[in-house]
């Protein structure tokens, strides 16, 4: 049962991800990768992670697609340009499909089971997901925490001071 | 065997939970043209049934059989898809959320921010309507309301976490059985900022006056439905008021402590104690409604430009006021 589920989850997101790339029209590209998302934040439900599978929803689907549609608006792009572009050269695929292979190499041959260390399925299981990702977050990583959020401030930093110039 | 007895019994309580949503949504609707009524002296519906009770069900037969119609030079599949997106993020919403003890569809552990992402989902329908229906009213109508969206969704998330940092949990029924230790039994005393702050940008994520900019009838028309009519429109209608009923649901959970009663009321009148908790939990929600409807009544519109000001300049200034004070209290007492 829980892999006939998975099965389609799998297809099913490929397929979509097909069908955003091939969309002519950029605003039904952006509503098939909301789809997209919302299946990607199913795939961590089959990793017990609700608490990603959520915050996939709310950061990826709820806020950067949004962004994604604006930017379409803004631009005007009622359909994509027709014109000769730097994939329809034989180089241009070739170096495409060479280093996609060479993503999937190096993913496929670092695949492990599970992860090794503290937080087995037994202890996130008891102490709960979301409890279990925040005490590892701040206890373990607070350095790269901190990192993250200055690297957030120095763009609303630079939006505002570009707000108080236009005044 | 198991699996299937699970599925059939979330299908059928799903079904009953549905079904009763619908009918409050429907006489929500009724209540709404009276109380406005009745603020500007009228008396509001008084023809179908004694006092207009009837009104609304012969409101939903005339939705369904006006005529269906689809504009010639709309985007047809996003046309049709997007008031089905905004009707599935406002239902969705209530399966995580506790009636009474043990009445809920989905007791999940990220219960609260399920809500939230889900409500985000909810803008889709309203930005895909607006661009698909190819006409400036709808678009503009699209745009302010992605815009007012996203903005109070920060506004309305940090107001949450204050409650969140007291309950220490995402779930919603931990969180009211949290509020049951105080003795005044909610987290609205201690959180007041919190509250203030989640309903206002409650009244701007539903597009409800005095935020309704989206739809602002004196300069859109009717905004992103511009377009749409019959059980289309319906549909967008029935999204509306599913969201104002699942913030007040939110409101009453984090805020007024779901379906229980404040402990020192049930010490003062111990008859209180055979009330049951949906009883409780209804009274909440639907003070709440009747303020959406209250606000509607009396408050004129905000411009668009003081509408972003009051969001960022005032809600989540405050919203991450109240998160620090929270903090530091929580840890030294």
């Amino acid at each position: 049962m829980i892999y006939l589920i998975f099965a389609y989850f799998c297809a099913s997101m490929i397929g979509i991800t097909l069908m955003a790339l091939t969309r002519k029209n950029p605003v039904h590209s952006v509503l098939w990768l909301l789809l997209l998302f919302l299946h990607i934040a199913v795939l961590y439900l089959f990793l017990n992670a609700e608490f990603l599978a959520v915050v996939q929803v709310i950061v990826y689907a709820g806020a950067i697609l949004v962004m994604f549609l604006f930017t379409v608006f803004l631009l005007g792009a009622k359909e994509l340009p027709k014109g000769k572009r730097y994939t329809d050269l034989p180089e241009g695929k070739a170096l495409i499909g060479l280093s996609l292979t060479g993503v999937f190499i190096g993913a496929f041959s670092s695949i492990t089971t599970a992860w090794k260390g503290k937080y087995t399925i037994e202890y996130i299981e008891k102490i709960g997901n979301t409890k279990a990702l925040g005490v590892m977050l701040f206890n373990e990583y607070p350095l790269a925490v901190f990192l993250l959020g200055i690297i957030l401030l120095i763009p609303m930093i630079a939006v505002a001071v570009i707000a108080w110039r236009a005044k | 065997m198991d699996t299937l007895y699970i599925i059939a019994i979330t299908i059928i309580k799903t079904a009953v939970y549905f079904g009763i949503l619908m009918l409050h949504v429907a006489y929500a609707t009724y209540a709404e043209r009276k109380i406005i009524g009745h603020i500007q002296l009228r008396l509001g519906p008084m023809v179908v049934g004694p006092h207009g009770i009837l009104q609304p069900i012969a409101d939903v037969v005339k939705l369904l059989f006006k005529e269906d119609i689809v504009p010639a030079k709309v985007d047809k599949t996003i046309f049709k898809i997007a008031p089905i997106i905004s009707l599935t993020a406002a239902l969705s919403t209530f399966a995580v959320i506790p009636v009474n003890k043990n009445w809920v569809i989905a007791d999940i552990n990220v219960g609260l921010l399920y809500v939230i992402g889900i409500a985000g989902i909810g803008t889709y329908g309203i930005i895909f309507s607006g661009w698909a229906s190819n006409s400036k009213y709808a678009f503009l109508g699209g745009l302010r309301s992605a815009a007012q969206m996203v903005s109070y969704e920060v506004a309305l998330g940090l107001s949450l976490v204050g409650v969140i940092l007291m309950a220490e949990s995402f779930n919603l029924t931990e969180i009211v059985n949290k509020q049951t230790e105080y003795w005044y039994g909610m987290f609205l005393f201690p959180q007041i900022i919190a509250y203030f702050v989640f309903v206002v940008a409650m009244l701007a994520e539903t597009n409800r006056l005095p935020f309704d900019l989206p739809e602002a009838e004196t300069e859109l028309v009717a905004g992103y439905f511009v377009e749409y009519s019959g059980i289309r429109f319906s549909l967008f209608y029935l999204a509306e008021y599913l969201a104002m009923f699942s913030m007040s649901a939110l409101a009453t959970i984090c805020f007024w402590g779901g379906w229980t009663a404040p402990p020192i009321l049930i010490k003062a009148f111990p008859i209180l104690e055979f009330v049951p908790g949906f009883v409780w939990f209804l009274i909440k929600v639907y003070f709440h409604i009747f303020l959406f409807f209250w606000l509607r009544g009396t408050l004129p519109r905000y411009r668009y430009d003081q509408l972003m000001a009051i969001g960022w300049k005032v809600l989540i200034p405050l919203a991450l006021v109240n998160i620090v004070v929270t903090s530091i209290v929580k840890y030294y007492y």
